[in-house]
């Protein structure tokens, strides 16, 4: 076990750094590429943050589909064979309902301002 | 540098020209680049651009039509009507500046986020979609006899370009495959009619003025094909930048943009303008998924690439809006 304080609180110090200190004092090119730096160091702590739970429940949702066993990689690997096959389709119960949590977990972790996901969001599913 | 080059081409072929000032990239990849400059003339400036591949860069990607085809297509939109800029000069070897063309500038801005918020451009906002729909009708109907040489691409090889990028990047994504299966079972088949297809009309490759449309940009993936394809892009959610409930480009409804278009004179096939849609949609995201592999294999480590490759997500919950829609 490694000591504290964890990769997510590291990541966020670096990003506050950033963003607080650094980024008032450049401008031009460099500032928007400090900006796209500061939006990775950002992602990266919501995925560190999220990305376990998330990744549980995906692979809990997948294996109840497919009735097979595997890391999430290799259920994800079989869920587009068999779609790509014709085997699966959004007839299929639970796969639309599985898609849409997926990718919402996805958005919540690379673009949580994106407008498609902020609608989403504010439906009941 | 550049402008001793540009300066000694612009005394051939512009009369009155004494040199060039103020050259500044505007942007460029490796291969490509676009530069500003102002001739100097004694009646006064003139607002210039240079498209450019630098030397030793000559041969085009596969996909596009080469700057050759490029610049005699804004040529032909600009004297039929189509609000391009004017082609003043295709470069020859004696400008010593690579291949490519010089054209007016046009002022305005390209800029989409700018385009839907400032005020400077309130008035012309509302008219777009309309506007886009009778600019791309004028686009489609020009004469195909006078287009250079462009490759030809129907929905049905298009579907199979876009899965065999897919499969090259080896990141199985249920739903691009989704999309992929919902494209085949709705090939609309060969379209009735073809035309030349600009192939990436969109917000961001406009330049717009208070008045409105005042040029369309970025001609190289121009082909011959299905018209409503450019219908379609021009639709994707990538393109709306946040006013999700515009389709056209976030400025308006897919009805003024079949208005405008048929206004014009031309008829709109709604199906296929919906299944290019789905496919551009798929296309951007296929896009991001070659930006991430290009970031990885190095010819581009930066992070803006990187970070284009995490934009993948946002076209997946896009094709899920369009395919597997959920209730209020």
């Amino acid at each position: 076990m490694q000591d504290e304080p964890t990769p997510i609180e590291l990541t966020k110090s670096v990003a506050d750094f950033l963003r607080g200190d650094i980024a008032p004092l450049i401008s031009g090119h460099q500032a928007f590429k400090l900006r796209v730096a500061i939006n990775i160091l950002d992602l990266v702590t919501r995925q560190l943050t999220q990305e376990e739970g998330s990744d549980a429940k995906e692979a809990e949702r997948l294996r109840a589909l497919l009735g097979i066993d595997g890391s999430v990689t290799e259920l994800n690997r079989a869920l587009a064979e068999r779609i790509a096959k014709g085997e699966v389709d959004l007839a299929t119960p639970g796969l639309a309902e599985h898609l849409w949590a997926t990718t919402m977990d996805k958005l919540a972790v690379d673009q949580p301002n994106y407008a498609s996901y902020k609608r989403e969001l504010g439906r009941n599913p | 540098m550049i402008e001793a080059e540009l300066s000694r081409s612009v005394q051939r072929w512009c009369k009155g020209a004494t040199g060039v000032t103020g050259a500044a990239k505007l942007s460029g990849g490796a291969s490509q680049e676009t530069w500003r400059f102002d001739i100097v003339h004694p009646d006064g400036p003139v607002g210039a651009i240079l498209r450019r591949s630098p030397k030793g860069y000559g041969a085009a990607p596969t996909r596009a039509a080469g700057l050759a085809a490029e610049a005699q297509l804004m040529q032909l939109a600009f004297e039929a009507g189509v609000p391009s800029p004017r082609v003043m000069h295709v470069l020859v070897p004696d400008d010593d500046l690579g291949t490519g063309f010089i054209m007016q500038r046009v002022e305005g801005e390209t800029i989409a986020r700018k385009i839907l918020r400032d005020d400077e451009y309130a008035a012309a906002r509302p008219l777009l979609a309309r506007q886009i729909g009778g600019v791309l009708a004028g686009l489609h109907r020009l004469p195909q006899d006078k287009l250079p040489e462009l490759r030809s691409r129907g929905a049905t090889q298009e579907i199979a370009e876009f899965e065999r990028d897919y499969r090259s990047l080896n990141w199985p994504k249920p739903v691009f495959e989704l999309a992929l299966r919902w494209l085949r079972d709705h090939d609309p088949g060969p379209s009735g009619e073809t035309t030349l297809v600009h192939g990436d009309f969109r917000n961001g490759n406009l330049i717009i003025g208070a008045d409105g449309v005042r040029a369309v940009l970025d001609w190289e993936l121009a082909h011959l094909g299905d018209p409503m394809e450019d219908l379609g892009w021009v639709c994707v959610n990538s393109w709306r930048f946040g006013e999700i409930d515009k389709p056209v480009g976030g400025f308006g409804s897919r009805e003024e943009l079949f208005a405008g278009y048929e206004a014009a004179g031309r008829k709109v096939d709604p199906a296929r303008v919906k299944f290019w849609e789905v496919m551009g949609t798929l296309r951007w995201g296929i896009m991001c998924g070659g930006m991430m592999q290009r970031f990885r294999e190095g010819p581009d480590h930066s992070m803006e690439r990187a970070m284009i490759g995490r934009r993948a997500s946002e076209t997946e919950i896009d094709l899920l809006r369009l395919l597997a829609p959920r209730g209020s």
